[in-house]
């Protein structure tokens, strides 16, 4: 046995953000150094849980292997650790960063004590795994002759694609965006996830024969019946891009847009892409308001800041979450806490409003002026719908000067015209993408995977569901299979 | 209900498994004086062991009782003459006593049979006589099969001599017997022959004691004259009526039972195949040497006859049988060494507690197994009498005609030889027999050591390449590595667990199995004891032979040609030494134990038949050694599972009788852990070598992953220690010692193996659900072996994790998931219904279907009722109990929380093992009460008092517990704060250790004694019996019924919640399932059903699980994991580790601080699963819960099972019903009888001693006292208890003096203020639990004995004392002051094991000690005189160090305890000692614990500190 006292012994140690004033003056990751922690302690706090709760169905949703890496990380053996993880996780240098760990939600430390820092210990792995050349292209010893065609690059399409070239199929992966990565590469800051990372892994997989197609907006200008005709199965991992609107007066005043449409501008930016002045959002010298209190309006926060923003507003229509777990939000289920994202700690007063609903836009010269809002409370359950009922507070209603209304207000599954349309699947009662346990949709051949089928959703999940339309496929076209199952998915 | 023997084997239920025990007594006159007088004593010795037998549902059956006596030659003379019959001269002619069928038919059939053999021997019929009998006063079951009883008197037809004449009467009965059962006969029931014989004759029935005389008319004729008797009362654990198991057999008498005798058995088989005996005419007629289906005693006494007869003398047979533990006897002459050493070449010990009196009629003795765990006491008087028996005080002798009183020591033979006219003593019988032939020459000459053999010149090396490849062939996972290997190779040690088993049985589990999980150790409860392999590492062996055996009835310097081998476990160059072995005699053959995988499971079919017909060739080609290989396995050839090779081969040999001519040894890549190698050899092999284990050891060293420290060749020698200790343990758990008997012995139950598998590679295991079949086992090889060489690429490096001891995601499925966990904790702390419905339905459909048994069983759709028609969640839950759990294993928080929820819903908590505050006696303010109703009494007696057992509801006797059955336990130091030590009388910080046996139970009888003990202790508590399900425990339980136990707790192998070594979690014992159904059949069949509660625990969690607990036949339910997951346990399985992160199993006070259950959290929890339990009994149409227990029609097994393995599995036998009349209750309806408990000394002794318990007043009081005055004190100590508390009464306020032979438990439980003065002697287990009472026992004055060479009580004296004093003037048995913690004791000599376990209190030996002295002594403090410097020797240096008596305290101590004993026994030692105290002091020596010491030094130092700081 290893640490048995571990978690006895250390403290929960994380790294510390880089220093706010120095952080908002570039773009690179808040946490992008990690010095001075002392990752073997950090592992020795696992307590090799008899039932480890961070696998288990609120926990990770890849069911990685976390005791077990964290011992090897306690045992010094960075390569095992490696091993460990690889047999569940495809890029754990996405998870390790930018997943929001409900497998520390559900620690069993967490229960008395702060849970063990799995996240961080993810992202060392899989850095260590780089910094010693340990994860490198190693392509199939054997071709199986079998072409795989994948829409979209984003977590589920990347991670299909990885397994399947691991089995030795070819994988040509087509991505609408000029840039190869998806959600990974556009939907993400930079401040959470540097280019450099969803790069460093196309890399890898290009080198192990992943054929990457940017540019290639499946249903626009390549045919899916193209796809169906040259390929042995297709996988649409195309995502849930539909955001959901805000249809109050004003809407369509100018500076109103969608966060989808704000944020991949500066990664375009940063990345060297020229936008045209009449696209452009910016939030430069604005009074910005995020209307949704979701990551993406974290995102849109700490992109304005380092815009320059002059103000930034915040509203959530719910209300504000506990500082600690609620009586009806037990261990291991995740915490639904009051939370402080590296943005808001970015932002100097509290920027965040909760329990306001949003009235009407009202505009000046055609552009947003002014947002009428008022603060609600929620009542009662509604007999029919079983949600609360909202009802507004009299006399609450308040306006704030705006220049920039960003909506971050979640997603409504995939955009459903062009390729889904065309092809015609089977949608289910939310408007996903329909599939059976082995991720076919109702078009043989043809297989779903990540936010497209599962509406929006986490990282982790996408990876999962990747691996696991992989799996189908693997089986569909050979018969048989050797890749793992994601269980949850099968429960 | 009417049986004619044994019901035959039916559902659970099968004869095999029946046990007897019993007392047993012989007296005899030296000089071979006949008199009647003897017969009369015989008969006497009976009626005073009575209480050491039992009687069944009918109080007036007994179990059998019996008398061996001389051919009463002047009687039989006149009674033949009278029906015209001429006898012969003594000895001329043989005579015994048959039982023949009440069938007319089958009668005639069988009496013609046996006269027509008679000729060919060479022998002729005298005539036949009608025995009178009276069986007006013998019960009804018995009469209603009651034999026709004949005697046959039998001449020759030419002059023989005795012992030709024996032989030809032993033959001609054999071969009767074997040809009337060959004919159709049951030979049991037509023709039984008690004996035949020229010397001896038997008189014997299923009778009660005193019956036997009333019975056998004979017997009161005053010619009827012997001058040895020898009477034997049985014990058994069935009601069954069945004469001819009664004892004595043809020449012996046995208290005990063989543990081994299922191995001995078929090995007697296969050796009886090379026997050559010129003596007999044709000794193939005899065959088979040991008759099926009898008893294990039965079958000791077949073999022993047979070696006897063969041609040796009979104390040479019974060397042969029982030999004394040699090997690490540092005392024993090297020639007797040397004899057994050279027997052991030819036979395996039958290894078991035994005591055996035996005789031929010529000389009589008796003799202890190794360790000594029977009692035998004698009295040799002045007129030349030897009385010899269980217990003293079996017949009335004036004390002054005593010569000596000695008692039989383990391992020692005691012989009368009538002819010469004396006692011939151990030495020198032994030292006789041992120089007749020259054994260490011929070992010298012939036997060949593995360690003597070349070196080879290749080392080990590991394929490091194809590692990988080959741990996935052979199933290897991350935890082997780490939990099973890692404290292997580091520390030599086995690997520990916690928190029980929930996985799925192999045959359930989705996972490819290797065969070894299909198989479960049994284990000894109750009718045998375990052995502490640790502390009683003297009497363990794993010494073995290979080779060729020869001729059992002959010797010569070849019997011994044979390779001696040290360990099972071989390394490399011992397995390369073996290999290279080409020689005539030493000459080893490797088969590849492979199958061609493209064939798929008829592949594996023909591989077994292939290897098997290989073993056979190479035995003919003069092999002695077979090598069973796997180790060229590859990608086309899978390998056979090696256990399945080796006892398809082992069989194999069997049947066809060359197996004794091979050794046979297992190269494989499979075996890893302690249960494999265990397996291995109980089917067969003698030794084995884990390459691959050697090579991931190899590996982890290299990587330096999971050990540390140790290079290759010390993992190596670590990994050998510990499968040696290891070994010991699980042979131990069973009371095994040898590893020689247990190779073959097949102690394992198959679960999910169907009969067809069984029957042709594991002959004879019980496998009792059916399940898969070769097809199965070979889809599970290949599953792995394809696996492995189609991986590739991604992670195809590394192991898998398992998930087998943890739940991972993704492996194997457990029970106690996350889901299944956090849903409970959810629920019960919401107090929400629907979210307990929510755990439940995942945890019936789901989790338990997964994995247990009763996961395939479903309701029979009947009529159901509306609910509020069923009775109420309060009736329910007052059926619910909590696990026995120690405070000590969980925190005083979680415990004092279980038993306030329990109070509150009427059900019952149990203190587990560690005793309890009495604090908790006292209710809270609110109401609550945090006392246990259930008070455990395990075998640690860890706080049990008089007055914790005055406070009990139920005292609950912890035979075995589910987690680890068979084994004790042990409390590390560092658990044992200060709260733990005063609650277990011992001292802080000192580690504390629970022996795998009670050491009050070693057999039926005894646990008898001891439910009587605390029935006793307080007359108005339950006693109730735990043991755990295994094959045969139902016949235990019903012998419980009889003892008067008021409940018997079954439970599953897969509870348990503290630690316990992985292998005993995951390998030992049996689903409840099983062992439940088996309980209620058996308790039905036998009647016994209704007088005692029965209740069931492993594993239950829902309603659902209750109700078919109840169907299944159990009255209660006991809750341990779930009720502690309720509290907060999340099943980190680290109870083991004291690192439990939520304060439920830990002593840890910071996290202890962590702990946050509430008592509502488990009220919640019970009342939702009475809730769910009402809503099943209303669809079920029950409207009481009684009303279903045993309803097993109410079940059927789920159809359309597609699961390729459980689709095998059959219910048929657990849904078995006992066709009963109607009016046999198969519920608990009413009480147990317990007027031996009302009718006792105590209740005169309470009404004369009123003013003391009333007023404290001083009582002065006298009564004569006999054997059978069992248990004096105890309740005299509860009534003192309940009126005083704790404190009791002053010291002497009730002397009472006591004259004669005590009862067993003198004083046992004593409370303080009473003191004991006997003048006598007394049996076993004084001062039991001794709770501050004083008992002093000397000889009386009349005696003319040396009372410090003579035995003064009997054996395991002050087993569990607590506090009191002792004085003894005299010698005392084995196992004395074992597990004392607190009382004073000064004897005169103690036998082997003295001090063991012990804890605290002081001991005084003014004598000799025998061995293994202070064995496990871990506190208190004894001193020895070792006059003849001697002691060293004797010592057990485990625990305690040796200092002289130097410091003044200590000498001081030891002066008072002296003069004190002097002062109240006389004694003349003490008077001699304190005359020349001087001179004698420094003769004594300390034995110190260790642990005790520093922390005694370390209290000192402080003490020193404090006052010198206090001066400053």
């Amino acid at each position: 046995m290893g640490a048995v006292k571990g978690f006895m012994e250390h403290g929960r140690e994380t790294p510390k953000g880089r220093d706010v004033k120095d952080r908002l003056k570039d773009w690179k990751e808040v946490y992008h150094e990690m010095p001075g922690i002392k990752y073997k302690d950090q592992g020795a706090r696992c307590m090799e849980c008899g039932v480890p709760f961070c696998q288990s169905n609120t926990g990770c949703p890849l069911g990685n292997m976390i005791p077990d890496w964290n011992d090897m990380v306690y045992r010094d053996r960075w390569e095992d650790a490696l091993a460990y993880m690889s047999k569940t996780n495809n890029f754990p240098e996405f998870t390790g960063r930018v997943c929001p760990a409900p497998c520390e939600g559900a620690c069993v430390l967490g229960i008395t004590e702060p849970a063990v820092t799995i996240r961080n210990i993810e992202e060392k792995i899989a850095e260590e795994g780089f910094s010693r050349g340990l994860i490198k292209p190693s392509p199939p010893q054997k071709r199986t002759g079998k072409k795989i065609a994948i829409v979209g690059s984003g977590p589920a399409g990347l991670a299909a694609a990885d397994q399947l070239n691991k089995v030795g199929h070819n994988v040509v992966v087509f991505e609408k965006d000029n840039r190869i990565g998806g959600l990974l590469m556009y939907g993400i800051p930079n401040f959470k996830l540097e280019k450099e990372i969803v790069l460093r892994r196309i890399d890898v997989m290009q080198k192990e024969g992943v054929e990457f197609k940017p540019n290639s907006h499946v249903g626009e200008n390549v045919k899916i019946e193209d796809l169906q005709n040259d390929y042995d199965a297709v996988i649409l991992c195309g995502g849930a891009q539909q955001p959901r609107d805000l249809p109050v007066e004003g809407r369509d005043l100018d500076g109103i847009h969608y966060a989808m449409d704000f944020l991949p501008q500066q990664t375009k930016r940063l990345q060297g892409d020229t936008i045209p002045e009449a696209e452009a959002i910016t939030a430069k010298d604005k009074n910005v308001l995020i209307i949704g209190g979701g990551d993406t309006g974290s995102d849109c926060l700490g992109t304005s800041l380092r815009q320059g923003a002059k103000k930034v507003d915040q509203f959530e229509l719910l209300p504000a979450p506990p500082e600690s777990r609620a009586e009806g939000n037990p261990w291991p289920n995740w915490p639904q806490i009051y939370r402080v994202s590296s943005s808001h700690e970015e932002a100097i007063d509290e920027v965040r409003d909760f329990c306001v609903m949003t009235k009407k836009f009202s505009g000046k010269d055609g552009n947003v002026h002014k947002v009428h809002a008022v603060k609600i409370e929620f009542g009662d359950p509604d007999p029919k719908t079983g949600r609360p009922q909202i009802n507004e507070i009299p006399n609450s209603e308040f306006e704030l000067q705006v220049d920039l209304v960003l909506l971050a207000m979640g997603f409504l599954g995939p955009i459903r015209g062009g390729m889904i349309e065309q092809l015609g699947v089977d949608l289910d009662g939310r408007g996903n993408v329909a599939c059976d346990k082995n991720k076919m949709t109702s078009v043989p051949g043809v297989f779903v995977a990540g936010d497209m089928t599962r509406g929006q959703s986490l990282i982790v999940w996408a990876i999962a569901e990747g691996r696991e339309a992989a799996r189908g496929v693997d089986e569909y076209l050979m018969g048989s299979t050797i890749l793992p199952h994601s269980e949850f998915l099968s429960v | 209900m009417k049986y004619s023997g044994f019901p035959k084997k039916q559902g659970l239920y099968d004869p095999e498994f029946e046990k007897d025990s019993c007392g047993v007594g012989f007296v005899v006159h030296m000089d071979g004086k006949s008199s009647h007088q003897t017969v009369i004593d015989g008969l006497e010795i009976l009626k005073k062991l009575e209480h050491r037998g039992a009687c069944g549902s009918d109080p007036l059956t007994g179990d059998g009782a019996g008398i061996l006596i001389q051919i009463p030659h002047k009687f039989f003379k006149k009674v033949s003459s009278d029906i015209g019959i001429d006898l012969p001269e003594k000895g001329q002619y043989g005579a015994g006593l048959i039982f023949l069928s009440q069938d007319q038919a089958r009668r005639d059939a069988s009496v013609k049979i046996f006269e027509g053999s008679l000729a060919v021997e060479d022998l002729k019929l005298l005539g036949w006589r009608d025995v009178p009998v009276d069986n007006t006063t013998i019960g009804v079951g018995a009469r209603e099969v009651e034999p026709v009883m004949r005697q046959v008197f039998v001449g020759t037809t030419r002059e023989m001599e005795s012992d030709e004449l024996e032989r030809a009467l032993f033959s001609v009965r054999k071969f009767t017997t074997h040809h009337i059962r060959d004919v159709g006969l049951n030979d049991d029931e037509s023709f039984y022959l008690c004996s035949l014989s020229s010397k001896t004759f038997v008189y014997k029935g299923q009778l009660m004691c005193d019956q036997l005389e009333t019975y056998f008319l004979d017997l009161k004729d005053p010619d009827m004259e012997t001058a040895l008797a020898l009477a034997h009362s049985r014990y058994s654990t069935n009601t069954f009526p069945s004469w001819s198991r009664a004892q004595p057999f043809r020449m012996l008498a046995h208290n005990g039972e063989i543990n081994t005798v299922r191995g001995n058995k078929n090995w007697m088989h296969a050796r009886q195949a090379h026997f050559v005996a010129p003596l007999f005419k044709d000794i193939k007629k005899t065959f088979p040497v040991i008759k099926p289906g009898m008893s294990d005693s039965s079958d000791f006494d077949h073999a022993l006859e047979m070696l006897y007869l063969g041609g040796r003398s009979l104390a040479h047979s019974v060397m042969m049988m029982i030999p004394e533990p040699w090997s690490f006897h540092q005392t024993m002459s090297q020639e007797k060494k040397d004899f057994y050493e050279f027997h052991a070449s030819m036979m395996e010990p039958w290894d078991g507690p035994a005591s055996i009196a035996f005789t031929d009629g010529e000389v009589i003795g008796a003799v202890l197994d190794r360790n000594g765990l029977r009692p035998s006491r004698y009295y040799v008087t002045k007129d030349r009498t030897v009385i010899m028996a269980s217990e003293v005080g079996v017949l009335p002798v004036d004390e002054a005609n005593i010569e000596y009183k000695g008692r039989l020591q383990p391992g020692k033979m005691f012989l009368v030889d009538l002819k010469e006219g004396r006692i011939i003593a151990d030495e020198e019988i032994k030292s006789q027999i041992c120089s007749q032939k020259p054994y260490g020459q011929w070992i010298k000459d012939k036997q060949i050591n593995l360690e003597d053999l070349p070196t080879p010149s290749s080392t080990f090396k590991s394929d490091l390449e194809t590692l990988s490849q080959r741990q996935k062939v052979f199933g290897y996972t991350v935890e082997d590595a780490k939990i099973i290997l890692a404290p292997m190779v580091e520390k030599a040690m086995e690997a520990t667990g916690s928190m029980g088993n929930d996985t799925p049985l192999a045959v359930m589990s989705e996972k490819p199995q290797l065969i070894f999980n299909y198989f479960k150790q049994l284990f000894a409860q109750v009718t045998n004891p375990a052995i502490d392999s640790i502390r009683e590492m003297l009497v363990m062996s794993m010494e073995a032979t290979l080779g060729k055996e020869l001729n059992l009835l002959e010797e010569s310097p070849d019997h011994c040609k044979k390779l001696k081998i040290q360990e099972a476990v071989l390394t490399y160059e011992e397995m390369e030494k073996i290999r290279r072995l080409d020689q005539p005699w030493f000459k080893s053959h490797t088969i590849d134990t492979l199958f061609l995988a493209a064939a798929g499971d008829e592949g594996l079919k023909k591989g077994v038949e292939h290897i098997c017909q290989e073993a056979s060739k190479a035995i003919e080609n003069g092999a002695t050694i077979l090598i069973l290989s796997d180790k060229k396995m590859d990608s086309e050839n899978a390998p056979i599972p090696s256990l399945l090779a080796t006892s398809a081969i082992h069989h194999h040999l069997l049947r066809e009788t060359t197996r004794t001519d091979v050794g046979l040894v297992v190269e494989t890549g499979e075996a890893r852990e302690m249960m494999h190698f265990a397996l291995l050899i109980g089917y067969g092999a003698g030794a084995i070598y884990p390459y691959l284990a050697y090579e991931t050891i190899d590996k982890m060293i290299k990587d330096g992953v999971y050990v540390s420290g140790v290079d290759f060749d010390t993992a190596v020698k670590n990994f050998v220690t510990s499968t040696r200790k290891g070994l010991f343990k699980i042979i131990a758990k069973m009371g095994i010692s040898t590893i020689r008997s247990y190779r073959g012995a097949q102690i394992f139950e198959a679960v999910g193996l169907n009969q067809s598998v069984i029957d042709r590679y594991f002959t004879g295991t019980p496998s009792r659900v059916e399940g898969i079949g070769l097809e199965a086992i070979a889809k599970e090889s290949l599953i792995r072996h394809r696996r492995a060489f189609t991986e590739s690429g991604v992670a195809s490096q590394i192991m898998d994790l398992g998930g087998n001891y943890h739940w991972r995601r993704g492996e194997e499925k457990h029970m106690l998931n996350p889901d299944a966990v956090a849903t409970l904790q959810h629920a019960v702390r919401s107090g929400d219904y629907q979210l307990y419905k929510k755990f439940s339905q995942v945890s019936d459909e789901i989790n338990t279907r997964n994995c247990a048994l009763r996961g395939l069983l479903k309701f029979k759709k009947t009529n159901p009722i509306p609910i509020d028609e069923v009775e109420s969640v309060e009736e329910i839950t007052k059926r619910f109990c909590t696990g026995a759990m120690s405070i000590g294993s969980i925190s005083r928080e979680a415990h004092e929380t279980l038993a306030i929820a329990m109070n509150r819903l009427g059900g019952r908590s149990n203190t587990g093992e560690g005793g309890e505050d009495s604090v908790r006696y006292i209710p809270d303010a609110n109401g609550d009460s945090r006392r246990s109703k259930i008070k455990q009494v395990a075998s640690g007696r860890f706080g049990v008092t008089s007055y914790y057992l005055a406070n009990a509801d139920e005292l609950q006797i912890k035979v075995a517990q589910g987690a680890k059955p068979g084994e004790g336990g042990q409390l590390p130091g560092h658990k044992v704060s200060e709260y733990i030590a005063k609650l277990r009388n011992s001292t802080p910080g000192v580690g504390l250790i629970s022996p795998p046996p009670h050491h009050d139970i070693y057999s039926i009888e005894d646990l008898q004694q001891l439910i009587y003990d605390l029935h006793n202790g307080n007359p108005t508590a339950d006693v109730s019996v735990k043991l755990v399900a295994e094959v045969g425990v139902g016949t235990v339980a019903a012998g419980v019924s009889k003892a008067h136990s008021d409940g018997v707790l079954i439970a599953g192998h897969d509870g348990g919640t503290g630690a316990s070594p992985q292998t005993s979690i995951k390998h030992a014992g049996l689903p409840w399932e099983l062992g439940l159904a088996e309980t209620q059949q058996v308790l039905v069949l036998n009647d016994l059903r209704g007088r005692i509660r029965v209740q069931v625990d492993g594993q239950l969690k829902t309603g659902r699980d209750v109700v078919i607990g109840g169907i299944l036949g159990a009255d209660e339910f006991g809750f341990s994991t779930t009720a502690l997951v309720s509290l907060g346990c999340i099943l980190m399985r680290k109870c083991h580790l004291n690192t439990c992160s939520v304060g439920v199993a830990t002593q840890n006070p910071e996290l202890r601080k962590k702990f946050s259950g509430k008592p509502e959290y488990v009220v919640n929890q019970f009342r939702f699963i009475a809730q769910e339990v009402r809503e099943i009994m209303a669809d079920l149409g029950i409207r009481k819960f009684k009303d279903l227990i045993g309803r097993v029609e109410l079940l059927d097994a789920e159809d359309a099972v597609d699961h390729w393995k459980q689709k095998g599995i059959d219910y048929a036998n657990i849904l078995h019903k006992p066709d009963v009349p109607e009016e046999i209750a198969i519920h608990h309806v009413t009480t147990q009888d317990h007027t031996n408990v009302r009718e006792v000394l105590d209740k005169e002794i309470i009404e004369k001693a009123k003013p003391a318990l009333e007023s404290s007043e001083k009582v002065q009081l006298e009564f004569p006292i006999g054997n059978t005055n069992r248990t004096v004190g105890a309740q005299l100590s509860y009534q003192i208890s309940k009126k005083h508390g704790e404190e009791g009464l002053p010291e002497n306020t009730i002397c009472i003096k006591f004259k004669g032979s005590a009862g067993q438990s003198f004083g046992a439980f004593l409370a303080p203020g009473v003191t004991f003065e006997l003048s006598g002697d007394a049996n076993d287990y004084v001062g039991k639990g001794l709770s501050g009472g004083n008992v002093i026992i000397y000889p009386p004055v009349e005696s003319t004995i040396v009372p410090e060479e003579n035995i003064i009580a009997g054996n395991v004296l002050l087993y569990g004392a607590t506090a009191g004093k002792v004085y003894m003037r005299g010698i005392v048995g084995e196992r004395f002051a074992v597990r004392n913690s607190g009382a004073h004791a000064v004897v005169e000599g103690v036998g082997d094991h003295g001090c063991e376990y012990m804890t605290g209190g002081l001991v005084v030996v003014l004598g000799r000690t025998g061995r293994n002295f202070a064995a496990g002594m871990s506190g208190g403090i004894a001193y020895v005189w070792d006059k003849n410097k001697e002691f060293e020797v004797n010592c057990n240096f485990g625990r305690v160090d040796l200092v002289p008596v130097e410091e003044d305290e200590d000498i001081e101590t030891l002066k008072t305890m002296i003069q004190d004993h002097l002062k109240y026994t006389k004694s003349t030692v003490a008077q001699d000692v304190l005359n020349r105290w001087e001179e004698i002091l420094p003769q004594f020596i300390k034995v110190y614990p260790r642990e005790y010491r520093k922390v005694l030094e370390e209290r000192k130092k402080k003490r020193m500190q404090e006052s010198l700081e206090e001066v400053a």
